[in-house]
């Protein structure tokens, strides 16, 4: 039986891994390849790698870490790849299908894109027809609107769009996105747990896999989403950086909760 | 010592089994230049994407007679992943009718997943049919990592080492002789998939 994916969030902001709250505050967290060992042995199902900085440049400042110090996005790719038998998506700053060639070529398993499928929607359609639907994962930030609909945002919440959250999703199934990464920017970082009925909207919308992100502050905010949505994922930041073991803790937890989830195990690679 | 060589006809997947296999031995190319086709002990077929355009570079890129010599006669462990495992059957219906390798008797066709989607993409878990040393160490039901819409129907059903339920039962892992396919990701599949890795290089 196929099962549900508990699925850790990396944001990488300039050559660090960084904590995120509401799209706005900033956190350094450190290295961003180190945090993928950990996450790999602690038995993640599949890691999301979203480059949120606003320019090309990571540095991480340190020549001391046992590995290079690694000055773009390329390399930082590599080493994840190299660090992590899973499943890889990565995202951010992508703008061509050469940009999505190219990580593909370095290990990444799938692409996320969010401003560009917003820009040019036509262009979800291209780039799943040159590199499957698996492949194509949009990302949309949705934020709760004083009049009570779930709406898309753009641009790291800077911007509004016409969509309402369902609109969106149904839209990019339709232009053959493979998955959904569904991001709430109220709960972003709030620890108060996922926007359920935002879940529950966008998973009775469309048929493709829908991964949940957003406000998890304790593992039950993951068993809460898998019982009561159709979300196909449960993802996460923050939370997993900052307990030992976290993944596994969050898996034991579900599995022992009856969830469909693959078996907790700590690995040794 | 084993001396692996990983078959390059532009398939996405080829880092990531590098990746896997270098992280288990000292010896492993990827490339399609005869003598090192000749001088590997393991050969391996990675694979992602469509049965047609994987068969058109196979036929443009692959010394396919050589392969035959070390596969078929030769007898060196092969593994054949993904469309890797695929295209070693007789046929594939993947935009139109396609011949595969044949080196295991069969066709490959679209799965038939009843009401679940396709592309059937995460982990599963799958059922050993038959005692293999490709699986040795695995019945006990692992989860492996999935991307495909398509599946191998073998004409002898003897020739399925395990399988997996998605709408319906379909080959996960398929074996002959000395000639292997798996339709999972071994190169992301974690545990399971560096057990399987292992379990392939210690053929002979």
């Amino acid at each position: 039986m196929k099962k549900n994916r508990v699925i850790p969030v990396l944001l990488l902001r300039n050559g660090f891994l960084v904590q995120s709250k509401q799209f706005k505050r900033y956190q350094n967290l450190g290295n961003p390849i180190t945090a993928v060992k950990r996450l790999s042995e602690w038995g993640s199902d599949e890691l999301v790698y979203l480059d949120i900085s606003r320019d090309d440049t990571h540095d991480m400042r340190r020549d001391d870490l046992g590995h290079h110090n690694r000055d773009n996005i390329f390399d930082i790719i590599e080493d994840v790849s190299k660090a992590a038998f899973m499943p890889i998506t990565v995202g951010g700053r992508i703008r061509s299908l050469q940009d999505i060639e190219k990580r593909l070529s370095l290990g990444a398993d799938k692409i996320s894109i969010n401003t560009l499928a917003l820009d040019q929607p036509d262009f979800i359609e291209l780039a799943a027809r040159e590199f499957g639907a698996q492949c194509i994962v949009v990302s949309m930030d949705v934020r709760l609107e004083e009049d009570g609909v779930h709406r898309v945002r753009r641009d790291g919440n800077r911007e509004a769009t016409p969509y309402t959250a369902a609109e969106w999703a149904r839209r990019v199934q339709e232009l053959g996105a493979g998955e959904i990464l569904l991001n709430s920017i109220d709960r972003d970082g709030m620890k108060n747990g996922y926007d359920i009925p935002l879940l529950d909207e966008v998973g009775s919308a469309v048929r493709i896999p829908v991964i949940a992100c957003g406000g998890v502050g304790e593992w039950g905010h993951f068993a809460e989403a898998l019982q009561q949505t159709r979300v196909d994922a449960v993802a996460a930041a923050n939370i997993f950086h900052y307990s030992d073991q976290s993944v596994y803790l969050a898996k034991k937890h579900l599995f022992e909760q009856g969830l469909n989830v693959r078996s907790p195990e700590l690995l040794e690679i | 010592m084993s001396r692996i060589c990983i078959l390059d006809y532009g398939s996405g997947n080829v880092k990531s089994v590098y990746n896997l296999l270098a992280s288990l031995s000292d010896n492993v190319k990827v490339s399609n230049a005869p003598q090192d086709i000749e001088d590997a002990t393991h050969v391996v077929l990675p694979g992602v994407g469509a049965f047609a355009a994987a068969m058109r570079r196979i036929h443009e890129r692959l010394p396919l007679d050589l392969l035959d010599r070390v596969v078929l006669q030769e007898r060196k462990p092969f593994l054949g992943i993904c469309v890797g495992m695929q295209v070693l059957a007789d046929r594939g219906f993947e935009f139109g009718e396609t011949p595969g390798l044949g080196w295991i008797g069969g066709d490959t066709r679209k799965l038939d997943s009843g009401d679940f989607p396709l592309p059937h993409i995460g982990w599963n878990n799958i059922d050993v049919r038959q005692q293999s040393p490709l699986l040795n160490g695995l019945e006990n039901a692992p989860d492996f990592y999935y991307v495909h819409s398509f599946a191998f129907h073998p004409s002898d059903p003897a020739s399925v080492l395990a399988s997996t339920d998605y709408g319906q039962q379909f080959c996960a892992a398929i074996g002959r002789d000395n000639v292997y396919g798996v339709q999972f990701h071994p190169e992301k599949s974690q545990r399971a998939g560096i057990k399987l890795a292992k379990n392939f290089l210690a053929m002979s």
